[in-house]
């Protein structure tokens, strides 16, 4: 028994256990020297891991008593998780190495919180779900403050802390009252009594708890204030990182559990969800308008693409589901290019995050700025980059759930957001010549760019196929 | 050949790929390589479409060409042809070359210039071949990035404020159609264009905050299209973009835009609004017909004080659009033949306008009509080309511009005179801003100094015109050419349009009757 549930964990098992023996070798043998290395070998690992994940993961499998669940849906996020964790640890090497953050305990860091994002999107149990949150959480925080001598991201990583440690509270609290009112921790046994008429009271007030914790983690509005000063705040890489591995683990988890534990009280946080995600929706695309630094900007955009991704969930259908999955993939896709982008944007050796600074890019890099122009009209949702099938999926969803107004409103916010990633086209394309960037040549990071703007172009051919697991993966939480 | 319509749309395409790849540098040798392929290439794809044309059946209503193969998310990739969109088709195929050559005295950024013009150029192709609704609104939407960049790019002096506004506008005109199309997919299972026109969508009233929408989900649908095809027309009131987007684009984009781009609008109404909409239609005729109408009066007036070329011709442009929708909406064979008619013919006549501008433009560098005055002294040629084109666009019986407006009025007749008659003021309108227009560029003394060394036009030049003035002479004094393809597709269009409101009339009546 024990056995069968081990071999369910594996993977987990395998990235805590080289967790710990990559610190205690590094700290032995060549501390920051081995840092390098270590980089490239979590990176593999987590690239094998994903792909034996995605080959050989099959059925429906729980362990521990159904605290732990092995299924189509989690094992779509998990390999989600892994690859864009292992693009982001592999373009931002170069960048981390020549600033001096290359320290060992990075990779370290990373494959923590990635063993911890893991668990969340696997997790059938609220002990298991807050176990997987804060180890991930922890990590992250470390990771945000891991430049100590710089102010800035210092106090990045500090107000993330604060505003993270205050929204585990929140879910804390929240996931107590619903044991207080279920009786059990288990998902399973929320769902026989979250359901019907005689549902008690203190059960929605555990829910709405609950819901406000996960809607810090997605950084959907009105909890999304840490989200710009930390992006801005942190180096490039942990920005890039927390654009995209977390997004999706926290997008999974908030699913899993309004489906796995609430399935019966859709109607109780449809509500709830379609309000976070016009509110982000909106806030994102507003917000984003005045911004200059480009950093900050992609952090108003990861919370507007938060809610359109949240319609998904909001639908409460399988449709929705799936088209949420496909959603993270996609916006992941197109953040990790983005952000290979950003992290190759430098003067002189100095990197730069402000907009102004890319005025007439398309003249220096050609090639360059029409990866970045592919890549931003497809945040925008233009065809024919797969940005547009993202949101087409999620609409088709909610308007198949009967949610007009949703979309109607996300129409609207798509619009208004449209201008500013134009705006960032046009200082490339018709900007004034001034002092622009230089240097920055890496080819690393101008191949992960390149590929992620051909995945937007070539993937509206048949969207690589993840439509079947989305829609397997969608299949197996949604009762 | 099976993929005929997918090969003429994507010739295009290729060469700007090819261009983008293969082709390197920035020098004269490099950008009259761009030049050439791009030429060769646009050239290539209006014989191979000509075979479209040849093969095509005007005598059978349905698609022709049909290709059918399934895509992601349950769409389908279905193209094909009819004879309300094989000449647009057409049109464009037969543009294109004469606006690449439009474009010879490019200097700035010549390759990304002609990959935005080939790419914009497949876009085109596939909004009138789509068969999907979806693959529609991909083709439709992505044309706005390369216009936004031509605009952006090589435009004048206020470019940005234009492209941005271009591309906005007409963005969130179209987001709504796209929640309209998904309705329309979960509403009917599917995505088939020639099925969904089949497909009765619901009409009866629902209420939304309160208020009855009478036609409901017909309606709703109906105004979605609207808010897109109308910005994109453009109609009265939501026109504002065009004036300022000709203003600020360069000469080709101008024709481009003017030609083909504008008539995107005219097709949807033809392909989305009346067939599969047409209770929505129905309610909502009157309304389109009274903007169509204010749109020819008001836009005329505009134009008359207008003191930038392109500016007036772009109100122009506008006022004769106006006859366009009157036509469609009066919904009889002479309205939609009239209104198919007119485009195809406005195509080459506001091409053509914009191309005389561009002549001088390229001369003098100023689109300010004050700037001109007795260009005949030393531009005879240009002279009488300006004048037949000005005369075209007033609908001079012999061009294809009386054509298209002869028959639309006749259309707007049989439904109300008075839309009509208020109409044909729009005539008298037109023939006083074109002809005083073309009397302050052409006539009277060469006075300016500026203007003592001006040249004539170039060979290069008089051969781009050539096949214009040849079409709008052809087309206007052998219309047949073009009514009998569209003939036979129109009437099945009205036919099918007429017996959906007449179905839906007898529910209405039997409901009426059982309760």
């Amino acid at each position: 028994m024990l056995q069968a549930d081990l071999n369910i964990i594996l993977p987990e098992i395998i990235l805590s256990v080289f967790a710990m023996l990559a610190l205690v070798g590094a700290v032995y043998t060549g501390k920051d020297k081995s840092a390098p290395m270590l980089t490239w070998v979590t990176s593999a690992l987590f690239i094998v891991l994903g792909a034996w994940i995605a080959m050989n993961g099959s059925g429906d499998n729980s362990a521990f008593g159904g605290m732990y669940s092995d299924d189509a849906f989690s094992r779509f996020a998990k390999v989600v998780i892994l690859f864009s964790a292992a693009a982001v640890m592999i373009m931002s090497q170069e960048y981390a190495a020549r600033r001096g953050m290359l320290k060992f305990e990075y990779p370290i860091l990373i494959t923590l919180a990635v063993v911890g994002m893991m668990v969340m999107v696997s997790a059938g149990d609220l002990m298991t779900l807050y176990m997987g949150l804060e180890l991930q959480s922890l990590a992250l925080y470390v990771i945000a403050a891991i430049r100590r001598d710089s102010l800035k991201a210092t106090e990045a990583g500090l107000k993330y802390f604060v505003l993270g440690a205050l929204s585990s509270g929140l879910l804390l609290y929240g996931a107590s009252l619903v044991y207080g009112f279920s009786g059990t921790t288990l998902f399973s046994g929320i769902a026989q009594v979250a359901h019907g008429d005689h549902m008690p009271l203190g059960m929605l007030f555990g829910l709405v708890f609950m819901a406000s914790g996960f809607a810090f983690k997605v950084s959907a509005v009105p909890f999304h204030m840490w989200t710009p000063d930390v992006y801005e705040g942190a180096p490039t890489p942990v920005t890039a990182f927390f654009a995209t591995a977390p997004k999706v683990a926290a997008m999974g988890l908030f699913a899993r559990v309004m489906h796995d534990a609430f399935g019966g009280m859709i109607g109780d946080w449809q509500q709830i969800v379609a309000l976070l995600s016009v509110l982000s929706m909106f806030l994102g695309a507003i917000a984003a308008i005045g911004q200059c630094d480009i950093k900050r900007l992609m952090a108003y955009s990861s919370i507007a693409h938060m809610g359109y991704a949240l319609i998904g969930l909001a639908t409460g259908t399988e449709a929705g589901i799936s088209a949420m999955l496909i959603y993270m993939a996609i916006y992941v896709t197109m953040n990790i290019g983005t952000f290979a982008f950003i992290l190759s944007m430098e003067r002189d050796g100095q990197p730069v995050t402000s907009i102004d600074s890319l005025r007439l890019y398309s003249r220096v890099e050609p090639g360059k700025a029409m990866a970045v122009l592919v890549l931003m009209f497809s945040l925008a949702g233009v065809p024919p980059m797969l940005g547009f099938f993202a949101k087409l999926g999620v609409w088709q969803a909610a308007i198949g759930a009967g949610m007009v107004w949703l979309v109607v409103a996300s129409a609207v916010a798509s619009a208004i957001g449209a201008f500013y990633y134009l705006r960032i086209v046009f200082f490339m394309y018709f900007g004034e010549e001034t002092e622009g960037l230089n240097g920055g040549k890496s080819a690393m990071l101008s191949g992960f760019l390149i590929a992620s703007a051909a995945i937007m172009l070539i993937g509206v051919v048949n969207l690589f196929g993840i439509e079947g697991p989305a829609a397997a993966a969608a299949a197996t939480i949604v009762h | 050949m099976a993929n005929l319509l997918s090969i003429v749309t994507f010739i295009p395409a290729v060469a700007a790929l090819i261009l983008a790849i293969f082709l390197r540098g920035e020098d004269e040798a490099a950008n009259g390589r761009a030049k050439l392929l791009a030429l060769v290439a646009t050239s290539v794809t209006f014989l191979v479409s000509l075979f479209i044309l040849a093969e095509f059946d005007a005598s059978n209503p349905g698609m022709q060409y049909v290709e059918e193969r399934d895509w992601l998310m349950g769409l389908t990739y279905k193209m094909g042809v009819d004879g309300i969109s094989v000449l647009f088709v057409m049109l464009t195929t037969f543009m294109m070359p004469l606006v690449i050559l439009a474009s010879w005295d490019v200097k700035t950024r010549v390759k990304e210039y002609m990959i935005a013009f080939l790419l914009l150029e497949t876009l085109m192709l596939g909004v009138f071949m789509a068969l999907d609704l979806v693959l529609f609104y991909l083709f439709f939407e992505a044309g706005l990035i390369p216009m936004f960049l031509i605009i952006g790019i090589w435009g004048g002096a206020n470019r940005i404020y234009a492209s941005f506004k271009f591309f906005l506008y007409t963005f969130l005109g179209s987001v709504l159609m796209l929640v309209a199309m998904v309705m329309m997919y979960v509403d009917a299972g599917t995505t088939d264009m020639v099925a969904l026109a089949a497909h009765e969508f619901s009409s009866d009233n629902f209420s939304v905050l309160g208020i009855t929408v009478v036609g409901g989900l017909q309606t709703m649908m109906f105004l979605a299209f609207f808010a897109s095809f109308a910005v994109k027309m453009p109609m009265w009131p939501v026109h504002t973009w065009l004036p300022d987007a000709h203003v600020q684009a360069p000469t080709a984009g101008s024709v481009v835009l003017a030609a083909i781009l504008l008539k995107m609008g005219g097709y949807g109404f033809l392909r989305f609004s009346l067939p599969m909409f047409p209770v929505g239609a129905d309610i909502m005729t009157d309304l389109v017909l009274w903007m169509s109408v204010i749109a020819i009066v008001y836009t005329s007036l505009v134009a008359l004080v207008q003191e930038d070329m392109k500016k007036l011709i772009a109100y122009s442009s506008v006022a004769h659009m106006g006859y366009v929708t009157a036509g469609i909406f009066v919904a009889n064979q002479q309205g939609v033949d009239g209104a198919i008619f007119q485009m195809i013919s406005h195509g080459f006549i506001s091409g053509a306008l914009f191309l005389s501008v561009g002549v001088i433009y390229d001369r003098m560098h100023t689109r300010e009509i004050s700037a001109y005055g007795g260009l005949v002294n030393r531009m005879p040629a240009y002279a009488l080309i300006f004048m037949f084109f000005t005369m075209a666009n007033v609908g001079l019986p012999g061009t294809s511009g009386f054509v298209g407006e002869f028959l639309t009025l006749m259309g707007m007749f049989q439904y109300n005179t008075w839309i009509a008659a208020i109409a044909t003021s729009g005539v008298i309108f037109s023939a006083a801003y074109a002809l005083w227009l073309y009397r302050r560029v052409v006539f009277g003394d060469l006075i300016k100094e500026a203007l003592k060394t001006i040249e004539d036009m170039t060979a290069r030049e008089k051969w781009i015109m050539a096949p214009l003035i040849t079409m709008t002479l052809l087309l206007g004094v052998y219309p047949a050419l073009v009514l009998d393809i569209i003939g036979p597709s129109v009437e099945n269009l009205l036919h099918n349009y007429h017996a959906a409101l007449g179905s839906v009339a007898d529910h209405g009546s039997a409901a009426v009757a059982t309760h």
